[in-house]
């Protein structure tokens, strides 16, 4: 199937995370080959998941996990587990 | 790269069996060690729905107490990390029902997963600009742009994008299905780009005589 712009961006998600079946991941290729504006568009997709996966993006808060730790002691030190209502 | 499908399961066996077996024997103490993988996870969770780090630590804090509590009803149909993730999303959704920002983000909604975007065409762009993360301002873009998207496409792209979960984990850490996680994503994703590309290519540019080369021209 021959495949136009929009038809690759519909597609270009699930091409980057290489879920397309053979067939269509194909068609992509092909079109990706001959069209500068579609490969731009993957190009900086991919970029930017890429940077969106870095932990620089979002820092936890200063301390975050000691107060969870100091707070779930706490917890952990007046109870236990609940048990399972069903026995 | 991100898009692995690891299937470390729970399955006879494995640490975290075993890990929470112990925990409910009486080593409640190792209860710590179960959650430490999934701090920065279930934070992104909860800020994902309230976007204000104070509130989502302290829902952090509750949901972490609460799957403590009900951990004997942990049964193992999904990872732990699943479980742990989707108690936060309730806890912060509770909690974003009953504040006032509930009737803002309302308006989100409105984007569902109805209209096409059409991606932002800029040319060439084959290299990565991670080292401009170390700079305050770049974050704070990305930061803006995950806050921008409609709620439910902002849960999508974090566990998915940024926390790395697979399809399945976050169609059931939603409880959502896995065709309208992936049509979420893909929405999420390409307003992502549009909103972001021209602004990194801006943001970024002055510096690309100085301190690092980037092929665009
Ligand atoms: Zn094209």
């Amino acid at each position: 199937m021959v495949l136009n712009c929009r038809h690759v961006w519909d597609r270009i998600s699930e091409y980057i995370d290489g879920s397309l079946s053979p067939e269509v991941r194909a068609d992509v290729e092909h079109h990706l080959e001959t069209c500068e504006i579609c490969s731009a568009v993957l190009d900086s997709t991919r970029n930017v998941i890429i940077l969106m996966a870095d932990d620089r993006v979002f820092e936890l808060p200063v301390d975050f996990s000691r107060r969870l730790h100091a707070r779930l002691a706490l917890a952990i030190a007046e109870e236990a587990p609940e048990q399972p209502a069903d026995g | 790269m991100m898009m692995t499908d690891s299937s470390m399961g729970l399955v006879a066996g494995h640490p975290e069996t075993e890990l929470i077996a112990s925990i409910l024997a009486g080593e409640r103490d190792r209860f710590h060690d179960l959650i430490r993988p999934y701090e920065r996870r279930i934070y992104l969770t909860a800020f994902s729905v309230v976007k204000n780090e104070a509130e989502a630590e302290d829902i952090v804090q509750e949901a972490v107490l609460r799957a403590y509590r009900k951990l004997a009803s942990f049964r193992g149909e999904s990872k732990f990390g699943t479980w742990l993730t989707a108690i936060t999303l309730n806890e912060a959704r509770l909690r974003l029902r009953r504040s006032k920002s509930a009737l803002t983000d309302s308006l989100d909604e409105r984007t569902e997963d109805g209209a096409e975007v059409t991606p932002a065409v800029l040319t060439d762009w084959r290299e990565v600009p991670l080292a401009a993360l170390e700079r305050g301002e770049i974050r704070l873009l990305l930061q803006e742009a995950i806050a921008s998207l409609p709620e439910t496409f902002r849960e999508v792209v974090i566990l998915r994008d940024m926390e790395e979960m697979n399809v399945s984990e976050t169609a059931q850490a939603l409880g959502i299905s896995i065709s309208l996680v992936k049509v979420r994503l893909h929405r999420a994703r390409l307003m992502l780009q549009k909103i972001l590309v021209p602004k990194l290519r801006a943001a970024i540019k002055p510096e690309r005589r100085s301190r690092w080369r980037w092929p665009w021209s």
